[in-house]
C-alpha cells in the first residue's frame, strides 16, 4: 500500500458518497443526510488530495502546506459568508456565481495542465476542451448572474446574424486545435479561451430573463462538464465521475425545464424568445376586454368564507419578497379551517425549485405545497385561487389559442376555480410579452399594488372580521 | 342625488330587495336610499338595521316616490300608481306571463328592467336572480321532503340494527336540481338524477349522484342554455325513466321548467306506483307543476300515501339569506347600470344584458328582446373526416411513426459505431477513463431522474459544491516549482473552495428550512 494506491481508494470512496448524496436530495426525507454525505465525502477526497499534493511538492513542503491552508482559508472564509449571507430571493444570483467560479478554476486548471505537462496528442485535446468548455461557463455565468441580480437589462441581446457569430466561434476554435495539436504553444490557448469567454457571454446575453431557469441548469451542466473535461486532462478519475454526475444532472434539470415551457432546447439557446414572436403577433399587445378589480378588504372577506383556496406563487412574489405576509396569511386562514395549498409551475421564478425554497424560508410546511400536475385537476373544487405575482405560467392562451407564443405549454389551470384574485402591480404583460385573457374572465378580479402590501393589508383585514 | 326605494312587499312575500350590507353597497355607488318601514321585518332585518347601514326609513309613498325602485314582486295596481313618470322599476315582473303589465308600465312611462329575464350569458351570471333563488330552493326543497319523510337520510349501522339510506331521485339538472342533490348528498342520501339534456351528465355527477342514462330519452344541446321541449316519443321514453325511478325513489324533486311553462313528469299512474310514505316535492309548482297531483302552495297526500308538496315559496322560506343574494344580485345590476360610480344611472340598450332585462323603456315597449346566443354553447362541430378517412390518416400517422423509429434506429447504431471506432483508436489510458465518464454519466441520470421538483434549487447548491471538486486538480498544481504555475493555481484553488464552501453551507441553509406541516 502507498500512498497514491490509498489515496485512490479514498477518491472511489468519496466518489460512491457523492452518488449516494445526489439520490438522497431526491426526496425531503433525505434530503439532508444526502447534504452531509456530500460534505463528508469532499473532506475524505480533499484530505487524500492534500497528503498527495505535499508529497509529490516541488518546493519544500512546508510551503505548499502553507500555502495550501491559506487559500483554503480564503475559500471557506469567503464561501462562508456569502452563504450565511445570501437572501433566498437572491439565490438565483449565487448560484450562478458560483457556477463561474468552476469555469474559471477549469480555464485556470487546464492551462496549467498544459504548463506543467510534456505535450502530446490525446493531452492536448483534453486541455483545449477543459479550457473551452470552462471558458464558456465562465462569462456565460457571470452574465446570467449580472441579469438575475438586475445590473444588466434582462432582455435578450440580439446581435444581427447571432446564430453565425456562435457558429463562427466554435468553427475558429476547431481551427485553433488543430493549430494546437500539430505546434503546441500557448497562444493558440490563449485565443481560443478568449473567444470562448466571447462565445460564453454572448450565449447567455442572447436569452431572455425568463428563460433563466433553463440557462441556470445549462450552466450547471456545463460547469459539470468542464470539471470533467479537467479530470480528463489530469487523468484523475474523481474529477470525471463528479464532473460526469453534476453534468448530467444539469442537463436533466435544463430539459424539465425546457418541457416544462414546452419549448426544445435548442430554441431556448438559440436565444431572442419574445423579440421575433412578439413581432410576429402584434396583437398580443392589445386589451381583450374589461377586467374587474377587487380591494384588500373584499378578498379578505372571500378568503374568509372560502373553505379551499389555492395561491399560485410567481417571480413577482419573490420581487416583492411577499413570501412572508403570504406564510402568514395562510397560516391565519389554516388556523380558521380553511384549506390552503400551493401550486407551483415548474418554471416559477428564474431557478427551478425557486418558489419551494422561498415558501420554505418563510416556514411554509412543504406538504402543502404541490406541484402543477397535483394540483390541476383540483382547481374544479377551489373556491378561490390568488395568483401571486404570476402571469404567463396562469394563461388560458396557452391552452386555447394555437397561435399564442405560448401555445402549449402546460399551466396552472387557475380558471377552473370559482374565484381567482389575481396581485399585479399594473395591467402589463408578462414576460412573454402575452396578453393573459384569465385578467378578463368573469370569474377573475385584479388586486393592483405591491403584493407584499397587499397581503399584509389582506392578514389585517382577516384578523379585524 | 338619485334615489333608490326599497318597498315592502306584499303580504305574503317573506323577501325583501336589499339588505343592510347591500344598502350599504348601494350607498357606497353613489346613491340615496330609500326604504319602507318595516321592508325587511319578514325577513328579520329591522329598520334600525337600515338606518344604520346609511339608509333612510320613509313610507310606502315615498318609497315607490323613487327615482329607481327596487322591488322583489311585480307590483300591485295600486302601488303601480305610487310610480313616478320616468321612474326606474327593477322586479320579477314576469313579463312573458303578464303582458297586461308590461302595458301599464309602459302607459305610466317608467322604465321596467325585469330581473327574471337576464340573458343566460356568463357576464350576466352575476345578476342572475332566478340562478339565486333556484339554488335556495333546490336546498329547500331536500329540506322539506326531510321534514315529510319517516326516515333518515344517512345510513345508519347501528347495535339496534341497521337502516339503508333514503334514496333520492331529482328531475332536471339546473340550478335548482344541482343544488338538491348536493343537500341530499350532504346529509348521507343516495342520489340518482336525469336530465333530457346529456351534456349535463358531468355536472351531475361532480355533485355526488349518479346520473340516470337513458338515451332515448335525451336530446341535444340547446343554443340559449335551456332545454327545448321533447318530441313525442323521447316525452314518452322519458316518462317511463320518471316511473322507474320514481318507483324506487323515497323522496322525488321534481324541477323541469321551461320558460315558465311545467311539462309533467310524474303522472298520477306513477305516484300510485311509488311506496307509501315517499314525498315528491315538486320545485315547478309556480308554473303549474311537473307532477300531476301538485296543487301549487298546498301540500296533497295520495290515496297510496304519497306525500306531493306544490310549495310555490321554497326560497322565501329563507328570506334571510334569499334576500341577501337577492340584493347582491340587485347591487351587481346597479353597479352595471353606474359606470361611473358617482350615483348617475345610465342604461346602455346596446349591451345585450340591460336590452335584455328591458321590459319597457319610457313608453315604449321592448319585450320580447331580441335572443341572445349564448357563449358557452360550442360552435357547430365541422363535419368530421369520415371512417375511411380517418383509417387512413391512422395508417399515415403510424407508417410516419414506423419511418421515424427506423431512422432513429440507423442513426443510433450509425453514431454508436462511429464512436467506437474513433474511441478504439484512442490511448489504452484514455479508454479507462472514457468508460468511467460514460457509467457515471448514466448513473447520473438515473440517480437525478427522480429528483422532487421543490428539490431544484437545493440539487443544484449541492452539485455546484460537487462540481468544486475540481479543486483537487488545483491542490495538486500548487506545488509546481514553476512560480506562474502556482500563482494560477492557487487562484483556481481559492474560488474552487470559494464555491465548495458556499455550496454546501447554502445547501444546508435551504434543506434546514424544509418542514413538514405539524
Amino acid at each position: 500500500m502507498t500512498l497514491v494506491t490509498l489515496a485512490q481508494a479514498t477518491y472511489v470512496l468519496a466518489a460512491v458518497l457523492f452518488v449516494l448524496s445526489l439520490a438522497g436530495l431526491s426526496k425531503q426525507e433525505t434530503a439532508r443526510r444526502g447534504n452531509v454525505l456530500g460534505m463528508v465525502g469532499m473532506v475524505l477526497a480533499l484530505a487524500a488530495t492534500i497528503a498527495l499534493a505535499l508529497q509529490a511538492s516541488q518546493r519544500s513542503t512546508l510551503a505548499t502546506a502553507l500555502l495550501i491552508a491559506l487559500v483554503l482559508g480564503v475559500g471557506a472564509v469567503i464561501g462562508t459568508w456569502r452563504a450565511r449571507q445570501v437572501e433566498m430571493t437572491q439565490m438565483p444570483e449565487l448560484i450562478a456565481m458560483l457556477h463561474s467560479f468552476v469555469g474559471a478554476a477549469a480555464v485556470l486548471v487546464g492551462i496549467n495542465s498544459y504548463l506543467t505537462e510534456p505535450p502530446h496528442g490525446v493531452h492536448l485535446v483534453e486541455v483545449f476542451l477543459g479550457v473551452f468548455i470552462g471558458a464558456v461557463t465562465f462569462t456565460g455565468s457571470i452574465v446570467a448572474y449580472l441579469k438575475l441580480s438586475a445590473k444588466i437589462k434582462s432582455a435578450p441581446l440580439t446581435l444581427p446574424g447571432r446564430n453565425l457569430l456562435n457558429l463562427g466561434a466554435v468553427v475558429v476554435s476547431l481551427g485553433l486545435l488543430a493549430w494546437f495539436v500539430a505546434a503546441p504553444s500557448i497562444w493558440p490557448l490563449l485565443a481560443m479561451t478568449v473567444i470562448a469567454l466571447a462565445l460564453g457571454w454572448h450565449l447567455v446575453a442572447a436569452i431572455g430573463g425568463g428563460d433563466m431557469p433553463v440557462v441556470v441548469s445549462m450552466l450547471n451542466s456545463y460547469s459539470g462538464w468542464a470539471a470533467a473535461a479537467a479530470g480528463f486532462m489530469l487523468s484523475n478519475d474523481l474529477l470525471i465521475v463528479t464532473g460526469a454526475l453534476v453534468g448530467a444532472s444539469g442537463a436533466i434539470l435544463s430539459y424539465l425545464m425546457c418541457r416544462a415551457m414546452n419549448r426544445s432546447f435548442i430554441s431556448v439557446i438559440l436565444g431572442g424568445f419574445g423579440a421575433e414572436e412578439g413581432a410576429a403577433a402584434p396583437s398580443g399587445g392589445g386589451p381583450v376586454g374589461e377586467h374587474s378589480e377587487m380591494s384588500a378588504a373584499d378578498v379578505a372577506d372571500l378568503l374568509g368564507d372560502a373553505r379551499s383556496v389555492v395561491i399560485t406563487p410567481g417571480y413577482g412574489m419573490a420581487v416583492a419578497k411577499a413570501q412572508y405576509p403570504v406564510a402568514d396569511l395562510v397560516e391565519k386562514l389554516r388556523a380558521r379551517g380553511v384549506q390552503v395549498r400551493f401550486g407551483v409551475h415548474p418554471v416559477a421564478g428564474r431557478l427551478p425549485g425557486h418558489m419551494n425554497v422561498l415558501l420554505a424560508e418563510a416556514k411554509v410546511p412543504y406538504d402543502i405545497v404541490l406541484e402543477m400536475d397535483e394540483i390541476n385537476d383540483d382547481f374544479d373544487e377551489t373556491d378561490v385561487v390568488l395568483v401571486i405575482g404570476a402571469n404567463d405560467t396562469v394563461n388560458p392562451a396557452a391552452l386555447d389559442d394555437p397561435s399564442s407564443p405560448i401555445a402549449g405549454m402546460p399551466v396552472l389551470e387557475v380558471w377552473h376555480a370559482r374565484q381567482v384574485v389575481v396581485f399585479k402591480r399594473s395591467m402589463a404583460t408578462g414576460y412573454a410579452g402575452v396578453q393573459n385573457p384569465l385578467f378578463f374572465r368573469d370569474n377573475t378580479a385584479m388586486l393592483f399594488g405591491d403584493a407584499r402590501d397587499q397581503t399584509e393589508k389582506i392578514v389585517a383585514a382577516l384578523a379585524a372580521r | 342625488m338619485t334615489t333608490i326605494g326599497i318597498p315592502r312587499e306584499a303580504s305574503g312575500q317573506r323577501l325583501v330587495a336589499a339588505t343592510p350590507a347591500t344598502v350599504a353597497k348601494l350607498v357606497g355607488l353613489g346613491y340615496e336610499v330609500l326604504v319602507e318601514s318595516g321592508a325587511g321585518a319578514a325577513a328579520t332585518f329591522a329598520d334600525e338595521a337600515y338606518a344604520e347601514a346609511g339608509a333612510a326609513v320613509v313610507d310606502q309613498a315615498t318609497a315607490w316616490g323613487a327615482d329607481v325602485v327596487t322591488a322583489v314582486d311585480a307590483p300591485s295596481d295600486d302601488r303601480l300608481a305610487l310610480l313616478r313618470k320616468g321612474a326606474v322599476l327593477v322586479a320579477q315582473l314576469q313579463p312573458a306571463q303578464h303582458p297586461e303589465l308590461v302595458q301599464a308600465l309602459a302607459a305610466r312611462g317608467v322604465t321596467a328592467l325585469a330581473l327574471d329575464a337576464v340573458p343566460r350569458i356568463s357576464r350576466a351570471q352575476s345578476l342572475d336572480v332566478l340562478s339565486s333563488m333556484a339554488n335556495v330552493a333546490g336546498y329547500r326543497a331536500v329540506v322539506e321532503a326531510a321534514q315529510e319523510f319517516g326516515g333518515m337520510f344517512a345510513g345508519q349501522v347501528t347495535a339496534a340494527g341497521k337502516t339503508p339510506p333514503a334514496r333520492v331521485f331529482v328531475i332536471g339538472a339546473g340550478v335548482a336540481g344541482l343544488a338538491a342533490i348536493g343537500t341530499a348528498d350532504s346529509l348521507g342520501a343516495q342520489v340518482r338524477a336525469f336530465d333530457v339534456r346529456p351534456e349535463v351528465g358531468e355536472q351531475i355527477e361532480s355533485m355526488g349522484a349518479q346520473f340516470v342514462r337513458a338515451p332515448q330519452a335525451q336530446q341535444e344541446i340547446s343554443a340559449d342554455g335551456y332545454a327545448k321541449p321533447l318530441t313525442d316519443e323521447q316525452a314518452a321514453a322519458a316518462l317511463d325513466v320518471y316511473a322507474q325511478e320514481c318507483a324506487e325513489a323515497d323522496i322525488v324533486i321534481t324541477t323541469a321548467l321551461v320558460r315558465g311553462t311545467a311539462p309533467t313528469t310524474i303522472t298520477a299512474e306513477a305516484v300510485a306506483a311509488m311506496k307509501p310514505g315517499s314525498v315528491v316535492v315538486d320545485l315547478a309548482a309556480p308554473g303549474g307543476g311537473n307532477c300531476e297531483l301538485t296543487v301549487p302552495g298546498e301540500r296533497v297526500v295520495s290515496e297510496n300515501g304519497v306525500v306531493v308538496l306544490g310549495w310555490t315559496d321554497l326560497a322565501g322560506r329563507m328570506p334571510q339569506h334569499s334576500s341577501q343574494l337577492l340584493g347582491t344580485n340587485i347591487v351587481h345590476l346597479v353597479q352595471l347600470l353606474t359606470p361611473a360610480k358617482d350615483g348617475t344611472l345610465v342604461l346602455d340598450l346596446d349591451d345585450p344584458v340591460q336590452r335584455g332585462m328591458t321590459v319597457t323603456h319610457e313608453s315604449e315597449v321592448l319585450w320580447p328582446p331580441p335572443v341572445v346566443a349564448v357563449s358557452a354553447a360550442p360552435p357547430p362541430a365541422p363535419p368530421g373526416p369520415s371512417d375511411e378517412e380517418r383509417a387512413a390518416n391512422a395508417a399515415a400517422a403510424q407508417e410516419s411513426a414506423g419511418r421515424r423509429a427506423k431512422r432513429r434506429t440507423i442513426g443510433f447504431a450509425l453514431a454508436a459505431v462511429l464512436l467506437t471506432l474513433g474511441v478504439s483508436f484512442a490511448p489504452s489510458e484514455f479508454l479507462g477513463h472514457f468508460t468511467v465518464f460514460v457509467l457515471a454519466v448514466f448513473v447520473g441520470y438515473y440517480v437525478i431522474s427522480n429528483v422532487s421538483h421543490a428539490l431544484h434549487t437545493p440539487l443544484m447548491a449541492q452539485t455546484n459544491a460537487i462540481s468544486g471538486i475540481i479543486l483537487v486538480g488545483a491542490l495538486l498544481q500548487i506545488g509546481s516549482d514553476n512560480l506562474v504555475v502556482t500563482v494560477v493555481a492557487c487562484v483556481a484553488a481559492a474560488v474552487a473552495s470559494i464555491n465548495i464552501f458556499g455550496g454546501f453551507l447554502v445547501t444546508n441553509r435551504m434543506l434546514r428550512m424544509f418542514r413538514r406541516g405539524a
